[in-house]
């Protein structure tokens, strides 16, 4: 972890096409079809097709095969949890980031100095991937989704708690939860499992093969069934999940009264709840709150941070305010939604 | 506190009526005394503490994140109270949260030295929402779309009651309304009504039409102007003077002229107008006077108001509401006749042969602030709700305008996938452009066959999104029906549509051919239309 006089700018920075590690010729995360791409994890603002050659965990693999139609044509290369491999010059290793399943954060190691892209993580349990490794190093990236004093996501429990409790006050109606097909699906499914409700989860159609994925690597989901597998059901008092879309989309209508709740770290302001029309909003993130940021930025140690899409003005301030040399790093690709 | 705070919060995101009362209901069911006491003070407008000032909640904030992360956090949220609630980090020291009770009666107690300290005691052991609902006690009313009537008829509902027998002894109860819930839960005796100017639970009739009126004797009925003010109580006992809106909503404090003119006992049904001269003003003239705490001197010579009474329930400490309404209203009149009071006046009866005759005194009476006719059983006891059969109102055909569809937003509940609020236009000439204004909006009107044809519509003639509203191609003529027109400071128009319906879609009709700003301007009312008051 010598510094030396090594500017890390020099051997990693971003270009139109996404972060590009130069002695390593590979990109991180690219925001287009490249020749050589170290993926993050399999959201579609991270995980693109079309990648002559591709290297990620097992299961972010899987994902991309499973959501990608060309990926046969992509060169598919590995790498588990801890494993290390050389990339032309460069020490590429990937650590558990705690986001979804298969999602990692890619530690790369050249010259003795070591920068590690987080990509998109969180610190608190989530049962359906391993936590967040926080890994000492010279220049962290850091996501700023929630980087903002008001992001201060409560426990999952009381949120899944408030879910039952409305489920418990309107029985006759038809609870719809908008979630993300990759990752807040399965994570709510499971986190209705550990509060004990055993009942059948409806899924819409959409949701179906990411759930079916997380099964075949070992995430019990229970009894879930897709909507469109019944015509006598009347879906009273039942839970569906479906994506966020379909909730405004005429698809909904064959659901008694409805209860559009939504799940996503953006439902603890009540202005962005009401803007997506939610009537239960669930305050249920994949990304890390403030306090994780803060905390995160701590746990790593890194004298250097740079902060990456969302919103970097807040913690930028705040890791200069404790003395770390910290700046924005404006990344191609990169949306504020989808958390 | 946390239990309140979960129902406000929730209640804050559901907009059908019957949801909330599930909402209230079941949490007046589990919370324990004093707190649901405190609760539905809070909900319907009876908690009275010294409230704490922005400038403190900003203090807090400031000093706990500086002034840097704090700014940028307000400007995100854009809400003071709620900011400060997201930020604030609890103290897992801090001990067991507040319950509603020990808030309310604690506040109404500390001196303003003493409430930075408690509040910040309160912050470190509440979760967000607990904090949240908290700061907005703290800084005014809770806005989360209840009426007290509504909070009532939750109440209510606690014990199998109707509403009007909360609203018979409300006014003579006081928070936190401990023997109002051990009657409704524990089968206590009812509270009794032991307060003077107790307000008792109006009469109130149903629509009807045309075709409907032939079924029935016209005979047997006595026909009255609707007018067009709004429906109040004059309820004077035991030296206690109020007046109530409808709902039992005590308006008094907004109308001193009106109390101030209470020189007798008994309680009057009547319509709150405002007068200038001897002419009815128009309803957005009464307007000006509605919602208010306090009024000004300037008010009182500019909006001066006025109650046309058309029942008595109570008189010289008799209950007429038993007796038919031939026989109140004969009482009625005798009690006018015997000295002049310049604030009140007689509601006439409208003298007609049959419906025929009647339907002509409708058709002919154009002017401003009557809505149509009221028509009442002639042996019709008073009842309180709205039961069906003894009295009924007849309202005059509404106005009607082409407008353009401009916007429509998504509907909630049963209605969430449905593009079902409409917002329309009219066009108007602006430096030669002719562009279109929006006048109204609207979410009813229509039957849900075509409510499916709109959404689809709106669907496919979409040009932008903002949020839930889509904006939509300027080619749809929707036929509005509404009630009363008004100039409006508030609306980008210049006017203000009074209960503004969808009558017809106009597919057949270009939107270039709908109605103008000038068009619509022409329906206002002029002063000199006005109606006259009767001199008694």
């Amino acid at each position: 972890m010598a510094t030396g006089t090594l500017n890390p700018r020099s051997w990693l920075y971003p270009t139109p096409r996404g972060l590009y590690c130069e002695p390593g010729d590979f990109y991180v995360d690219p925001a287009v079809a490249v020749a050589r791409a170290v993926i993050t994890h399999g959201h579609g603002d991270h995980a693109r097709p079309g990648h002559r050659a591709a290297l990620a965990t097992p299961e972010t693999l899987a994902i991309m095969r499973a959501r990608f139609e060309d990926m046969p044509n992509t060169a598919q290369q590995p790498l588990a949890y801890g494993e290390s491999v050389r990339l032309g010059e460069v020490d590429v290793r990937l650590a558990p980031a705690g986001h979804i399943l298969g999602s990692a954060q890619a530690v790369l190691e050249y010259r003795g100095q070591r920068i590690v892209v987080s990509g998109d993580f969180k610190r608190r349990p989530d049962p359906t991937c391993p936590p967040f490794e926080p890994v000492p190093c010279d220049v962290f990236i850091t996501e700023a989704t929630f980087a903002l004093p008001v992001f201060n996501h409560p426990p999952d429990t009381s949120e899944i708690g408030k879910l039952l409790r409305s489920v418990a006050t309107f029985p006759e109606r038809t609870h719809l939860v908008g979630v993300y097909a990759l990752g807040k699906c399965q994570r709510v499914i499971c986190l209705l499992r550990a509060a004990g409700y055993d009942k059948r989860i409806w899924l819409h159609g959409t949701l179906v093969p990411l759930c079916m994925l997380y099964q075949k690597h070992g995430i019990d989901l229970g009894d879930v069934m897709p909507v469109s597998d019944t015509v006598l059901e009347t879906f009273k008092g039942a839970i569906v999940l479906c994506p966020p879309s379909a909730m405004a989309d005429r698809w909904s209508r064959r659901f008694a009264d409805p209860v559009a709740a939504v799940c996503s770290g953006w439902m603890g302001v009540r202005a962005r709840a009401r803007q997506r029309g939610a009537e239960l909003p669930l305050v249920i993130s994949d990304h890390a709150d403030w306090p994780e940021l803060t905390r995160t930025l701590a746990d790593v140690g890194a004298p250097r941070v740079w902060v990456t899409h969302g919103r970097e003005e807040a913690l930028v301030h705040y890791a200069r305010s404790i003395g770390i040399d910290a700046e924005a790093l404006h990344l191609a690709g990169r949306e504020e939604e989808g958390a | 506190m946390q239990a309140f705070a979960q129902l406000l919060d929730s209640l804050s995101f559901e907009a059908a009526r019957n949801a909330k009362l599930r909402l209230i209901e079941t949490y007046l069911r589990a919370a324990p005394d004093p707190d649901r006491g405190w609760a539905l003070a809070a909900l319907t407008g009876g908690l009275d503490f010294p409230t704490a000032k922005p400038a403190l909640l900003r203090g807090f904030g400031q000093d706990w994140i500086g002034p840097e992360l704090f700014a940028l956090s307000y400007d995100y949220v854009g809400d003071l109270a709620e900011t400060l609630a997201l930020i604030w980090e609890p103290d897992p020291a801090a001990g067991p949260p507040p319950g509603l009770g020990e808030v309310v009666e604690t506040l109404q107690r500390a001196t303003k030295t003493q409430t930075p300290a408690i509040l910040k005691r309160w912050l470190d052991a509440l979760d967000s929402t607990g904090r949240w609902a908290l700061l907005k006690l703290l800084t005014g009313a809770p806005r989360v779309g209840v009426s007290s009537r509504l909070a009532k008829q939750a109440a209510a509902n606690l014990g199998g009651q109707p509403v009007d027998a909360i609203e018979e002894i409300w006014h003579g109860l006081s928070p936190p309304y401990r023997p109002l819930f051990d009657w409704l839960t524990a089968g206590a005796p009812r509270p009794l009504t032991n307060a003077g100017g107790a307000f008792l639970p109006p009469m109130l009739a149903n629509a009807i039409d045309r075709a409907e009126l032939d079924t029935l004797d016209p005979t047997h009925f006595r026909a009255e102007w609707k007018w067009d003010g709004i429906r109040v109580q004059v309820a004077a006992s035991g030296g206690v003077k109020r007046l109530y809106s409808r709902a039992g909503e005590d308006i008094s404090a907004a109308f001193p002229d009106i109390v101030d003119a209470i020189d007798f006992e008994g309680v009057f049904d009547g319509e709150l107008l405002v007068r200038h001269e001897d002419a009815v003003a128009p309803f957005n003239d009464l307007q000006q006077r509605l919602n208010r705490k306090r009024v000004t001197p300037r008010m009182l010579e500019d909006y001066p108001a006025h109650v046309r009474l058309y029942d008595v329930l109570r008189l010289d400490g008799q209950d007429l509401r038993a007796h038919g309404f031939d026989e109140r209203h004969a009482r009625l009149e005798a009690w006018m006749a015997q000295i002049p009071r310049p604030r009140f006046d007689l509601s006439p009866l409208v003298p007609f042969r049959d419906w025929i005759h009647l339907a002509e005194l409708r058709e002919a009476m154009k002017r401003d602030g009557i809505e149509g006719l009221m028509l009442k059983h002639r042996d019709s006891s008073y009842l309180a709700g709205r039961p069906r059969g003894p009295w009924f109102k007849w309202k005059r055909d509404p106005m009607l305008a082409d407008c353009v569809l401009m916007y429509a937003q998504r509907g909630h509940g049963k209605r969430s996938s449905f593009y079902s609020d409409f917002s329309f236009g009219c066009w108007r000439e602006i430096d030669g452009r002719r562009e279109l204004a929006p006048v109204g909006k609207a979410y009813f009107g229509f039957t849900d066959e075509e409510l499916r044809w709109l959404d689809k519509w709106v669907r496919d003639h979409t040009t932008n999104r903002f949020g839930p509203v889509r904006e939509v191609t300027q080619e749809l003529v929707l036929e509005v029906a509404f009630d009363g027109i008004a100039r409006s400071g508030r609306h980008k128009s210049g006017l203000a549509l009074r209960f503004p319906r969808i009558h017809r879609i106009r597919r057949d009709k270009p939107a270039a051919e709908a109605d103008t700003i000038d068009n619509l301007l022409r329906l206002l009312p002029s002063r000199d239309g006005d109606t006259i008051i009767q001199k008694t």
